[in-house]
């Protein structure tokens, strides 16, 4: 964590990460309930909220917890909204999924405390397994307002911005970010905090014509939700929805953009020595069409600068029809749909549009440097796993389910213990899948670390159990949330009272179930060896500490 | 002990402000590369630059290949660095260094630590071949045994790092003055490690003496 992002200095400029700006603009904003689930690029927003809270800076008025997984975080972030409390919930694209079952009937019941949803997004899935999220798809499933900042001074403006809106709306606002955006660094204007030294006590008053969504009322609480989304946009529309940049400039081109885009489209003109009319869209929903409207109407060509799906290009293109607009709309024809957004894209693309030459290349010599994955620590206790596994399990019999965290790096072409990968919780579900389907004929280790158990992978425990079937489950019991930075968990270390996995695991009606240290080789291994022959579910709890995993 | 043409003569004694300058700093994850990004941040802030840099965690830091960007400037836009466009390149490791070709131009200067980490099941390119490469291909580069030095001298080569971005400001490689650099490392590293840090940036004002 940075030094100054407590700073009482209002008006003095910090260096901070994007994270940390968004984690000062709640600060400022007088946030009083915070809850996530790590998961990388939003793994800092828990972070820094847990040190501040382990630390003499501790602030009274704030409640922080990592909650066992995000719908969790979700269901907390709603009580406490509902019981007043300002609060934020954080997480990456893939826990919004998780959580998306407890975000909808909130945004329909609205809120009581304001609650800014904080979610960031990995283009190139940099820290990502599973797939390249647009999380922004979730305004249009939920009807969520969406802020898409663009740099780290936006992350704190927006955040402060958004639980404004959702003051005054009683709505909960979305802020969404990418990994550029999230993990930015730049000098940030602070503000005034708005922490207080005595305890946020919150009160649930009851009103059930608010809080319980039991149609047919649902239905009249989303008629309530698209009225508040239409006066959003009116804000929207007035000031805050969009920035124009260089709107007096005559031009034949214009450019629609959010997010980082917006810095690669202010680059691009930077190096092509261009100064062109930008309309940036600060709310991707609900979106300022007015506005869009307005700035089509002056250009002969618009070029849209958005990363991912073209959800801003499809919208504009709608807009430009419904208003007879010949502005030509160019985006997606020039510019990727997979993997991050670059400067170097942007510059091309806009000297295509304006029909300039350009041409900037790298030094590119005839050498090939081989790839260098990411690999486990040396000294990881999962070596010894690994070691174990492959001398009794034959890659040729028997199936290995991955899952996401440390271990995911099974697939390493070094280790080769990875036949599918899914997400959170999915080993266990997915090689139970597997072995109904195949007859139970394939043997099959499922791997599952020791916070995504207690994230996904219990309820799936639970299912092989009650409908029969009889992988081999090897938890991984690091006792911390290694990939992630080493956050606490409901049996970690740094838990005030750690659970034990293996009664849990007992406790859901498992007969086959040892804890072992894997650098007890031949336990490990001949465990390994019996527990693949059972005819039941069977589990292995490996429990030997990350090297990192320090009381905390 | 260095070519003239790459030292940044002008910038040595008048250090006018420059339009912008792109650094791209490679290794390995959990060489300290954020913490370099940090140093040259706050350095080029506390002269009054815009700043923006661009960084990865989690998995990408797990021993993987890192690039962090640092740039800094009159105005600063993007946080990324786009092909092509780095002034230097500071390689942790050499193998890394030879990645970040995707970032120089013809004029990019290289800096990199005389050291290869070897590629888990992959021949890695030996420090020969590498050495071939830098002095026939990249004429702007200068190679420092940044590792080897520290090890000798301080008994440790994790301040590596520390060390060549000491080294790049001391001999212009970064148009930032050495006092903003020793400030800015007092302020980032924990109070406990910056006597070993004051070592080796004074360390680094010796390299090529004597």
């Amino acid at each position: 964590m940075t030094k100054e992002l407590l700073s009482s200095d209002s008006g003095k400029k910090a260096i901070l990460l994007g994270n940390e700006a968004a984690i000062r603009g709640a600060l400022e904003a007088g946030v009083q309930f915070v809850s996530t689930y790590p998961g990388t690029p939003a793994s800092e927003i828990g972070n820094i909220f847990y040190e501040i809270q382990s630390s003499e800076d501790k602030i009274p008025s704030l409640y922080f917890e990592y909650s066992t997984n995000e719908k969790v975080a979700m269901d907390a972030a709603v009580g406490a909204s509902y019981s007043g409390l300002k609060t934020m919930v954080a997480m990456k694209n893939f826990g919004l999924n998780v959580a998306s079952d407890a975000l909808l009937p909130f945004v329909y019941t609205g809120t009581v405390g304001p609650t800014v949803v904080f979610i960031a997004d990995d283009p190139s899935c940099y820290s990502s397994a599973q797939a390249e999220e647009n999380t922004r798809a979730f305004a249009y499933l939920s009807h969520i307002p969406v802020l898409e900042p663009a740099d780290a001074q936006e992350c704190k403006d927006f955040v402060k911005l958004a639980f404004q809106i959702s003051e005054k709306y009683h709505v909960p606002v979305m802020v969404r970010t990418t990994t550029r955006v999230s993990h930015q660094k730049m000098p940030v204007v602070l503000g005034k905090l708005a922490t207080s030294n005595s305890a946020s006590v919150g009160k649930f008053i009851k009103d059930t014509h608010r809080f319980v969504t039991m149609p047919p009322r649902v239905l009249e609480m989303k008629d309530e939700l698209l009225a508040k989304i239409d006066k959003i946009q009116v804000l929207g529309e007035a000031k805050q929805g969009f920035t124009l940049f260089n709107a007096a400039k005559k031009s034949a081109v214009g450019i629609i953009t959010s997010g980082i885009s917006h810095l690669y489209a202010m680059e691009a003109m930077q190096e092509l020595k261009v100064s062109l009319p930008v309309l940036k869209i600060n709310f991707f929903h609900p979106l300022p069409e007015k506005k869009i409207r307005e700035f089509l109407k002056k250009y002969k060509k618009v070029l849209i600068v958005e990363e991912l799906e073209p959800y801003i290009e499809k919208e504009v293109s709608r807009i430009a029809k419904d208003a007879n607009c010949k502005a030509e709309i160019l985006g997606k024809k020039l510019l990727p749909t997979t993997g991050e957004m670059k400067p170097e894209f942007v510059v091309e693309a806009l000297a295509k549009v304006l029909n300039k030459k350009y041409s900037r290349q790298n030094i590119s010599l005839n050498i090939v440097v081989p790839q260098r994955p990411p690999i486990l620590c040396p000294g990881c206790p999962y070596w010894s796993v690994i070691a174990a596994v492959k001398s009794v399990a034959d890659p040729k019999e028997v199936v290995f389910g991955g899952e996401i965290g440390c271990y995911m790096l099974f697939g390493h072409a070094a280790i080769g213990l990875q036949d599918y990968l899914s997400c959170m919780g999915s080993s266990v579900g997915i090689g139970h899948g597997i072995k109904k389907a195949t007859g139970g004929r394939q043997k099959l280790i499922a791997f599952v670390g020791d916070s995504s158990f207690f994230h996904a992978g219990m309820p799936a425990l639970v299912n092989a159990v009650f409908n029969k079937s009889n992988p081999l489950i090897i938890i991984l019991n690091n006792e911390t949330t290694a990939m992630t930075g080493h956050q606490p968990h409901p049996a970690s270390v740094n838990a005030t009272q750690p659970l034990d996995i293996e009664t849990i695991v007992r406790a859901c009606g498992v007969k086959y179930v040892k804890t072992i240290d894997p650098k007890n080789r031949q336990e490990f291994t001949q465990t390994v060896k019996d527990f693949l022959a059972k005819d039941e579910v069977s589990v292995i709890v490996a429990k030997q500490p990350c090297l990192f995993a320090v009381k905390k | 002990m260095w070519p003239s043409s790459l030292v940044y003569s002008p910038l040595k004694n008048n250090m006018t402000k420059i339009d912008q300058f792109n650094i791209v700093i490679k290794g390995v994850g959990g060489q300290g590369l954020i913490t370099l990004l940090q140093v040259i941040a706050e350095a080029a802030f506390s002269e009054g630059y815009e700043v923006k840099t661009s960084e990865l965690h989690g998995l990408s830091q797990r021993g993987g290949s890192v690039d962090v960007h640092v740039r800094f400037g009159k105005k600063i836009y993007s946080p990324l660095i786009g092909r092509g466009k780095a002034d230097l390149i500071l390689g942790l490791e050499m193998q890394e260094a030879l990645r970040g070709l995707y970032f120089a131009n013809s004029k990019t200067k290289f800096l990199i630590n005389k050291q290869i980490m070897p590629i888990p099941m992959a021949k890695s390119t030996s420090e020969q071949e590498m050495m071939n490469i830098f002095s026939k291909s990249l004429k702007n580069t200068v190679v420092v045994p940044a590792a080897e030095i520290c090890q000798k001298n301080l008994g440790t080569s994790v301040v590596s790092g520390i060390y060549l971005v000491s080294l790049a400001v001391f001999q212009g490689f970064i148009p930032l003055k050495p006092a903003s650099v020793i400030a800015a490392i007092k302020k980032v590293i924990a109070p406990k490690y910056f006597d070993l840090n004051k070592k080796t940036f004074d360390l680094a004002e010796q390299y090529g003496k004597k």
